[in-house]
């Protein structure tokens, strides 16, 4: 029996394991179908073409451009002539052999990529060669192509994902291009779009056979969204022109919307720099440059004194909290004391009696110095005057993040009474401890963007609207992101402190801005500054401000510029302002002398004072 | 019947296997798929031939086609063509020949033959021996090539041995070295001495309790015949194994898993054959398959691409067919009277058995890397031809049982 029965028992015991063993591998062990995909299957993503950039008026500002990357499968090559590719593709040949021995380290039989964003140029004439050189080939990759070069810290630039982003986004992958400042980044998500997949069935040297299942797992790309910026090309263009050669920065908005139409800030770069080839080399020159700092945008990071522009917003809380009427008349002696001692100078002439228009186009330091008095001790204590003071100045979007879609920003700074309290304990302050503030020096710190936001708010007669950058939202969306915000001041207060402004123009300090035809209204500021040199406190020359807007009655454009160590506001500021709403509202300039005085102005002398070592004079 | 389904199941998958190649034509004779289809048609067509021819006409002629596949084999070392290393091929025309699969039918032939003979006792020392020596010369003259793989499923034809009277002893013998040769490759000479020692310790004792007059000798000479073997494993393991077959055995029990290197054959197949779950990827799209992940997948590895594309579903019903075959191949031969017939169709139980075992095993990764083929399904002419010779050769003797 055991002889008849033993082959009989090998089978089916034999067959009763196989079953067993396939239960365990089929059945039991997913280990097996994930190393399968693993295996054989790969996703390849498929990019849409990154969103393209309009301004206002449907200008292309930033479009896609093909580069190309040498790319090399060892496994193919044959022997070759080294001195024409390199010649050919300008390349030293250590890299050349460098970047060979690396792909042949990587993989035979897998691409990889020998030079980066090989030139237009270069390729077109190596095209027609490649066939001498099996193995190599060019692969094509889109890039930003800055049309209209400008507003470069506006818009931002695009960097290839770094390792920590790979992981902690997960649907980056290596290689992949990613928003890093301005616009690029914060609309990251719409220029992006969603990328699609392709799934290919890889053999087992790792190389695409084909398609995978014939495609019908793979997934189309969903096309990226285009940007209509609120920017107006031209008024950028112009507006940097204007700044070449100097330091600072240009906000405008469109009150009535809180678009903002242009966004300078200077020195700045070429957007075109931080594309291609040379990239990490320009972006380091950009980041060491710490100087003139052409990475830091002035306009919406600079955190400097507003001066005499804030008068303004005193003297319209003056009205509000009834410290003084339009009529209020303050005397001025070239100055007054506001304390025993203390003496605060002024421009006016000796004995002038200022009512509250004639305070702001004189730009009267005793005037808003009364008024701010009054407001800090007509309150029980001087904190909960200054209290009062904040509240006001905050609902002009002061002291605090204004929520524009940039990625970038100050707060600015607009003290409170625990401040004081801090620096003066037990109520040892009151009104004319902070006098400064009254003329927008002192403690108080406003970015450029603010400073227009809250022209933009006069210009409104006490509202204003989050500004922004992007035009094409929908209507809903513009609905709910941008509603009025209405400050404390009630309208008819406006009209007095617009007429003062018009007449900062008119026969003010600012009578350079005047434009035939507009009505302009201004302010100018000529803010001290310091800074630290040598470990000793050193005043440099004044910075140079105006902020207005134009026309008078419904207002198209509110302004701001802001010009480092210009001196006075009426020297760069306001003409650069003036240009900017002639340019903006009747799109010529008809005054050519102004314009080119403005282009051609440098205070490149001024900058290199504190860097010269030797003691300089300011304010000349 | 059976045959017809394993061939055909067979040639879906081997189209399968070269589906990326080329769209492929059946009657295409340039590529793998027609050949074999073209083949099976030839087969088909002398199955009437063979089962009309009578019965004796093998049994006489068993001496005549053993020395002519002998001869064809000698001759492969001076005309043979080499394939990957081994020269087991005759290249006639576009086809080639593999002697190596028809020398099995001729031995198990000529082994039967000799069986059948009255004044055959294979009791005796030297008939057992002749026995032996007809069964070794193939061997040899197969290992030679070398081709140590076909050489194996000659060690099939003990079965028949086994149930024409061989002493059992030799069949517990083979399965305890077996058992100490897999043991000694995983613990090492030293332990399975000891445990060796122990057990049969145990064995006396309870053997002398139940018979107390128990001689000690001959435990000690098993005690002896073991150290001697699992020492000399040791030995022959490590000096007289290639690297090549030293990594097959460790790949498989585990004392090494380099699954890019030696163990990649054996994980590819496991992952392809694990990754087609309960229903499989469906025919044509076995990922694993496309990707020519598993070497030899149409030939020696075909049961992964049957595994990964029909799943548990396929894969275990062609285990249970081929089980299912041999059994039944088995039960009829019990039924022969004819010695001649029974031995043979036993024999050619044993190889199918050998055949099936070493080769699902080896893509299942239970038994080491040999390179044979699937009956009927492998891709290979000389394979298929022979097997569906060796089958019909035994569907004769079943059809003419009662005329005899």
């Amino acid at each position: 029996m055991i002889r008849k029965g033993t082959l009989l028992i090998f089978t089916v015991g034999t067959c009763l394991i196989f079953i067993f063993q396939l239960i365990s591998l089929q059945l039991f062990n997913s280990d097996y179908s994930e190393l399968s995909e693993n295996n054989a299957i790969e996703k390849r993503p498929v990019y849409p073409n990154r969103g393209l950039i309009y301004d206002r008026n449907g200008v292309l500002l930033v479009a896609n451009q093909p580069v190309y990357d040498l790319m090399v499968v060892p496994e193919n090559i044959e022997a070759f002539d080294t001195l024409e590719l390199i010649n050919g593709l300008a390349i030293s040949k250590d890299e050349l052999l460098t970047q060979l021995k690396k792909a042949k380290q990587f993989s035979y039989k897998l691409p990889s990529v020998i030079i980066r964003q090989v030139s237009k140029e270069n390729r077109a004439m190596f095209q027609e060669k490649m066939w001498k050189y099996p193995g190599f080939y060019f692969q094509k990759k889109l890039v930003r192509d800055y049309v209209v070069p400008i507003a470069s810290n506006l818009l931002g630039y695009t960097s290839e994902v770094n390792p920590s982003e790979v992981s902690a986004k997960n649907n980056y992958a290596l290689g992949e291009m990613i928003g890093r400042q301005g616009i690029e980044k914060s609309y990251e998500n719409s220029l992006r779009g969603t990328k699609g997949a392709t799934f290919y069935q890889k053999d087992r040297f790792n190389r695409i056979i084909g398609p995978y299942q014939d495609g019908v797992y793979d997934t189309e790309p969903e096309s990226s969204e285009d940007i209509t910026l609120t920017i107006d090309a031209l008024l950028q263009q112009y507006g940097e022109a204007l700044l070449q050669n100097k330091r600072g920065g240009i906000v405008a908005i469109e009150p009535s919307t809180g678009e903002v139409l242009a966004l300078v800030t200077a020195p700045s770069y070429n957007p075109n720099v931080l594309v291609g080839r040379q990239r990490s080399e320009n972006f380091s020159h950009l980041v060491n440059d710490t100087v003139a700092k052409p990475l830091f945008d002035r306009a919406l990071q600079a955190e400097y004194s507003p001066g005499s522009p804030f008068k303004t917003l005193n003297a319209l809380i003056g009205l509000q909290e009834n410290i003084i009427t339009s009529n209020t008349r303050f005397q001025c002696n070239q100055g007054h004391y506001y304390a025993k001692n203390a003496f605060m100078k002024c421009h006016c002439a000796m004995g002038s009696s200022n009512d509250l228009i004639k305070g702001i186009y004189n730009s009267c330091n005793t005037y808003f110095a009364k008024t701010y008095l009054g407001l800090i001790q007509k309150a029980p204590t001087p904190g909960e005057g200054l209290d009062r003071w904040r509240v006001h100045l905050e609902k002009f979007g002061l002291g605090n993040y204004l929520g524009y879609d940039l990625p970038i920003g100050k707060k600015g700074f607009i003290p409170n009474s625990s401040y004081y309290d801090r620096w003066y304990p037990k109520g040892r302050w009151g009104g004319t401890t902070i006098i400064s503030n009254a003329i927008g020096q002192g403690e108080i710190l406003t970015t450029p963007i603010q400073m227009a936001n809250f022209t933009a708010t006069i210009a409104n007669r006490g509202y204003f609207i989050k500004p922004h950058f992007k035009k094409s939202f929908s209507q809903k969306e513009k609905d709910s992101l941008f509603s009025k915000n209405y400050t404390l001041v009630e309208p008819r207060h406006f009209e007095t402190v617009i007429e003062g402004m018009h007449q900062v123009v008119e026969k003010g300090t600012a009578r350079i801005a005047r434009i035939k035809d507009i009505e302009v209204c201004g302010k100018t500021g000529t803010v001290e500054n310091f800074i630290r040199l040598n470990n000793k406190k050193t005043q440099l020359t004044d910075h140079s401000i105006f902020v207005a807007f134009a026309p008078k009655d419904n207002p198209k454009i509110a302004i701001t510029v802001f010009i480092e160590n210009g001196y006075w506001g009426g020297r760069w500021a306001a003409p650069i302002a003036s240009l900017m709403i002639e340019q903006y509202l009747t799109k010529t300039v008809k005054r050519k002398w102004l314009e080119n005085k403005m282009l051609e102005g440098s205070l490149m002398d001024e900058y290199a004072k504190p860097l010269s070592g030797k003691p300089f004079v300011i304010n000349e | 019947m059976l045959y017809i389904i394993l061939v055909v199941f067979g040639m879906i998958n081997i189209y399968s296997t070269r589906f990326s190649d080329s769209t492929l034509a059946f009657w295409d004779l340039g590529s793998p798929v027609g050949k074999q289809f073209w083949i099976f048609v030839l087969c088909l067509s002398s199955l009437p031939i063979v089962l009309f021819i009578k019965s004796n006409f093998f049994e006489h002629l068993s001496y005549f086609f053993y020395g002519l596949s002998i001869v064809s084999l000698i001759g492969l070392f001076v005309f043979g063509q080499t394939i990957s290393g081994a020269t087991s091929w005759y290249l006639i025309g576009g086809f080639s020949l593999q002697p190596s699969e028809f020398a099995k039918i001729t031995t198990t032939m000529v082994i039967a033959s000799n069986l059948s003979s009255i004044q055959t006792d294979i009791k005796k020392k030297n008939h057992l021996f002749r026995i032996l020596f007809l069964i070794a010369l193939p061997m040899l003259l197969i290992i030679l090539q070398p081709d140590a793989g076909s050489a194996i499923v000659f060690m099939g034809i003990f079965f028949v041995l086994i149930r024409e009277g061989l002493d059992l002893r030799v069949l517990y013998l083979f399965i305890a070295l077996m058992v100490i040769f897999t043991l000694t490759l995983l613990f090492g000479p030293i332990f399975i001495s000891a445990g060796g020692l122990l057990v049969l310790f145990f064995i006396y004792l309870l053997i002398k309790r139940a018979a107390p007059k128990t001689k000690k000798l001959p435990f000690l000479i098993s005690f002896g015949i073991c150290v001697l073997f699992s020492y000399s494993v040791n030995f022959i393991f490590n000096s007289v194994f290639e690297q090549r077959h030293r990594d097959r055995f460790n790949v498989i029990l585990g004392l090494e898993t380099d699954t890019r290197g030696i163990g990649y054959n054996i994980n590819q197949s496991k992952i392809a054959i694990g990754s087609g779950g309960f229903l499989g990827k469906g025919f044509l799209n076995g990922t694993q398959t496309k990707g020519d992940f598993v070497p030899e997948q149409d030939t020696d590895y075909i049961f992964s691409t049957i595994g990964e594309e029909w799943g548990f579903i396929g894969s275990s019903l062609l285990v249970i067919l081929f089980t299912i075959l041999i059994s039944r191949i088995i039960y009829r031969a019990e039924k022969h009277t004819s010695t001649y017939s029974r031995v043979f169709s036993h024999g050619f139980a044993s190889i199918l058995f050998i055949h099936f075992f070493v080769n699902i095993g080896m893509t299942l990764g239970l038994v080491p890397t040999v390179g044979i083929p699937l009956p009927f399904i492998s891709n290979g002419g000389s394979s298929l031809l022979a097997f569906s010779f060796m089958l019909f050769i035994y569907l004769n003797f079943d059809a003419n049982r009662l005329n005899e």
